[in-house]
This record gives structure tokens, C-alpha cells and sequence, in this order.
């Protein structure tokens, strides 16, 4: 492949080829989609630790005056006057309430003092929400946007094991920090970034360093996992770990054709005394009950649904399928959707349309898996 | 079975030719090397005997975790067999892809369609470069 050789490669990338990681591209990057299995991948972040080189997440550090405010107005979640050490999940809409992205927003404590403002978006998002906000910066506002994506590395460490390990190599203790909470540390003796975050539905943090760090904190924790049955897992096992957990992947359950109010993610929307951009698109949308919903979905059998395949009541289409696996931990078939919001009921039945085969499934409660 | 006797499509598919009478019985399965690749698989949709497969032209599908894919027949002719233990032990084709986890047996209606399959050189060849 002859592409490969423009393709962004993280701080990782000689690890993980020279460790049997089969390198794909995704959004632009060549990352591992697996090591070995993606089942014992899963299994090992389900059990113990699951390492994910998530270096391809864009990150960005903003720099200036008021920049909490600035970025107010283009989340649909508040994060003015957010704390020091406090981390928040949003969405990032246009002027219909179309999604742009979904984000982090971290404010950051400095290790030599003060605070700064950072912001973790989707790989295949970076230079449009860069873009975004950069086009939004008012001449009067004291606001510059520093991509660090190039120059930093990210590695999430997820699983009941995860955290009780980073406290070995971390001048913070993981479990020290509030989930959603991050701060600035030592970790193997150089400055990086710990938060209580993760996109597996364990309890685990992720680790944001400078690049040529990376390999080395990279191989203490892996070292370490793997004396606990931990694994390095590829793409693959994140996927099928984040629908089990139901969250939703851009490009799947996200998308700019996809109006915020549609997506089940109210708990990332604050409307109360704020603007922000596709606010009014968004509110409108809520009242609208015509427009498709996210839903959860288990399929009987062990065939799983795939992005595209059509949501059936007698015949007629009422959704679309937008992800779906066969879940390891839960040993069925599970699948997010879009349907109509009448067809939205738990416990209704659905028929889902495999590639010219029908199959019956029902809805369900999301998430299918949550933690003890 | 001997995998040097076998006969290999690009699609990653075994034939094993056997005589019966008057016509050829192709064994057809799937090389190690598409399992590896598949790894983790979880189902198995297979046809049933007496089914007519044309070469090139998808016969079941096997999915993984992550992806479903199509069987495609090497061969023209009537499926006479199949292994439908398979889907309940898929484990076979990780131990034994070439012995008990064959797929289908197709009697051959036409020979004309092994022209284009490789020997087990050439396939190893396809799949280092692939």
C-alpha cells in the first residue's frame, strides 16, 4: 500500500507494527485495528487492562483571555466558569443543530500553576472543528487555538485494573482524581496530562504526553498489564467495547445530519440562561416528534447488524442501523439504530433487514453494558 | 488433506478435486491464511445441498466481530454436501481449516473455472504480497 507512507503515524506506530499490530488507516492515521484477538482484547479490558494508543483524537490547547466563554457559545454543555480539574463531555453543533462533533473539554491545571483550556475532538473532525472555532475567534477576543496533536501522544488505560497500575508510574493517583477530573502530573518521571476518562465503559484514565515520551510510558504500563492478563487492544476491541457501553461514535450515531436533540445525549446539553450555537435549531428539534431517535437493539441469534441495514415493521423501513457487533461480554447480538420515535418503546419489536435476511429484534435499554 | 494438491482463488477460497464416477467433487473451504485474517469469528451462514453455485459468485457468509464477508465458489456446479455442523463449531476452522472445517462439496458441471485458480505457490505468493 503505497499510501501508507502519507499516512499520520503516531509516537506509537513502530510499537505497535513491530508488537503484531495489524496496522490499517483510519481517519487518515495507521493504528492497529487488532494485536491477537479482539475478543481476548475486549475480555482483558473488560477483566483486568486494555491499553489503546488513542494518539489519532485531536488536542488542542487554547491560549488567551476568557476562553471558557469563548468556548461556550459553541458547546451545547456549558463549560463557563467550569473548575479547575474539571472535564466535560459535549457536543459541537452548527447553526441547525446538525453535530459537528462530540468533545471533551478539560480545564487543566499547570504543573508550575495556573490553569489552561484543552479540548479533545474526533480524529476525522480536526480540521474542520479547528477551523470552526479558529473562524469564531472575534478580533477583540484573546484567543489562539494550539493544535498539539502532532507533537503529543494519548494512551487510555481502561479496566477494573487500570487505575490501581497508572498509580504505580504516576506522581497522581488515578483513583485520586473525581471521574471526568484531570490534572496535570508526572507520569515515569515526565510532565503528562491524567484524567479519570474513557470511551470503554470501565473505570480507566488516559495518559496525554510529549511524543518522545510516549514509547517509554507505553512499554512500563504495558509491561505491567500484561503480568495481570491486561492486553494492548486495537480499534477493533474499542469498538466493540464503546457500543457495548452504548456510546456513540461520530460518524455512526453522530453526524452533521443528525440533529442534537435526536441523539439521546440530553445529559450533554445545558439550555438554561445560555446561547450557543444551534440552541434555537436544537430546541425545536426537541419538540418535533417526528424525527428519528437513537436506540438500543438485541438481536436474536448470533449474527450481528451492520451500519446500513434497515429497521423494519411490516415491511416498511422506520430506521437504519448506524452500528452493531456481536458483543463478547453479553454473548448476543447488539446494535444502535435511528427509528422513528413511535418504534422507540423498550421492548418493541423490530425487524432488522442483514443483507436480504430478516432477523427479529427488540429494543432495549441502553447501555446494554454498564460496570459493577 | 494435502495442501499442496489443492487449488487456491484470490478470494481465499481451498478446492480439493476428487473423481466420482463420471464427474469431479470439489471440497471447498477457506485457507488458513482468510481465517487468520478474519480471526474471531462468530457465525456462519451456509446454503443448502442441492443449491447451484457459479465460480466468482457468493455461496454463504462468515462474519466476524468486525466484518461480514462473502464465500464466493471457485467452481460451476450443484452443492452436494454440506458441513452443517459448522456454524455451531466454528473453532474447526481455526484447528483444522483443511480437513474438518470444509464448507461445501460442489459436483462439478463444468471444469472451465479451475483454469483460473492458483496452486498453492502462487496463492502463498498472493498472500505475502497482499
Amino acid at each position: 500500500m503505497s499510501t501508507i507512507n502519507q499516512m499520520f503515524k503516531t509516537a506509537l506506530h513502530d510499537w505497535h507494527a513491530s508488537n503484531n499490530g495489524r496496522m490499517v488507516d483510519f481517519a487518515g492515521w495507521s493504528l492497529p485495528v487488532q494485536y491477537s484477538s479482539i475478543i481476548d482484547e475486549h475480555n482483558a479490558t473488560r477483566k483486568s487492562i486494555g491499553m489503546f494508543d488513542v494518539s489519532h483524537m485531536g488536542r488542542f490547547f487554547f491560549e488567551g483571555q476568557d476562553i471558557d466563554s469563548f468556548l461556550d457559545v459553541l458547546t451545547t454543555r456549558r463549560v463557563a466558569a467550569m473548575g479547575v480539574g474539571r472535564i466535560r463531555y459535549s457536543l459541537m453543533c452548527n447553526e441547525s443543530g446538525g453535530i459537528l462533533d462530540d468533545v471533551l473539554v478539560y480545564h487543566l491545571p499547570k504543573l508550575d500553576g495556573g490553569s489552561r483550556f484543552m479540548m479533545v475532538v474526533n480524529a476525522s473532525n480536526r480540521d474542520k472543528i479547528s477551523q470552526w472555532i479558529t473562524d469564531r475567534i472575534e478580533s477583540n477576543q484573546n484567543v489562539k487555538l494550539n493544535d498539539r496533536t502532532a507533537e503529543t501522544a494519548m494512551i487510555a488505560c481502561q479496566g477494573p485494573g487500570a487505575n490501581n497500575l497508572v498509580a504505580e508510574l504516576s506522581e497522581q493517583e488515578p483513583d485520586g482524581l473525581k471521574y471526568y477530573t484531570g490534572t496535570t502530573t508526572r507520569v515515569c518521571g515526565h510532565e503528562a496530562i491524567v484524567s479519570r476518562t474513557g470511551y470503554t465503559g470501565e473505570d480507566g484514565c488516559e495518559i496525554i504526553c510529549e511524543n518522545e515520551h510516549a514509547v517509554e510510558i507505553w512499554e512500563e504500563i504495558h509491561s505491567r498489564a500484561i503480568a495481570i492478563r491486561g492486553a494492548a487492544c486495537g480499534l477493533a476491541a474499542r469498538d466493540t467495547l464503546r457500543l457495548e457501553a452504548a456510546m456513540p461514535l461520530y460518524g455512526h450515531e453522530l453526524g452533521e445530519d443528525v440533529n442534537a436533540a435526536q441523539a439521546g445525549l440530553s445529559f450533554a446539553m445545558n439550555f438554561k440562561d445560555r446561547e450557543f450555537v444551534g440552541r434555537d435549531a436544537i430546541v425545536a428539534a426537541k419538540k418535533d416528534e417526528s424525527l428519528p431517535c437513537r436506540i438500543g437493539l438485541e438481536l436474536e441469534g448470533r449474527r450481528a447488524a451492520r451500519e446500513g441495514c434497515p429497521i423494519l415493521v411490516a415491511d416498511q423501513s422506520v430506521g437504519e442501523i448506524t452500528s452493531g457487533a456481536f458483543s463478547p461480554t453479553l454473548q448476543k447480538s447488539i446494535s444502535m439504530g435511528y427509528v422513528q420515535p413511535q418504534y422507540a418503546q423498550i421492548g418493541t419489536e423490530l425487524t432488522i433487514d442483514i443483507r436480504g435476511k430478516m432477523h427479529n429484534g427488540k429494543v432495549v435499554e441502553l447501555p446494554f453494558y454498564s460496570r459493577a | 488433506m494435502n495442501t499442496t494438491e489443492m487449488l487456491y482463488a484470490a478470494t481465499h477460497e481451498w478446492t480439493h478435486l476428487a473423481d466420482d464416477g463420471d464427474a469431479k467433487i470439489a471440497t471447498i473451504g477457506l485457507t488458513a491464511h482468510a481465517i487468520e485474517a478474519l480471526t474471531d469469528l462468530v457465525y456462519m451462514d451456509l446454503p443448502t445441498a442441492g443449491t447451484q453455485v457459479t465460480a466468482g459468485n457468493s455461496f454463504g457468509e462468515v462474519e466476524s466481530v468486525k466484518a461480514t464477508s462473502d464465500m464466493y465458489s471457485p467452481v460451476d456446479g450443484e452443492i452436494v454436501d454440506v458441513n452443517t455442523s459448522l456454524p455451531d463449531n466454528l473453532d474447526v476452522l481455526n484447528t483444522d481449516p483443511y480437513g474438518e472445517g470444509w464448507i461445501i462439496k460442489v459436483k462439478l458441471s463444468d471444469e472451465a473455472s479451475l483454469a483460473k485458480l492458483m496452486n498453492l505457490g502462487e496463492y502463498e505468493k498472493l498472500c505475502t504480497e497482499s
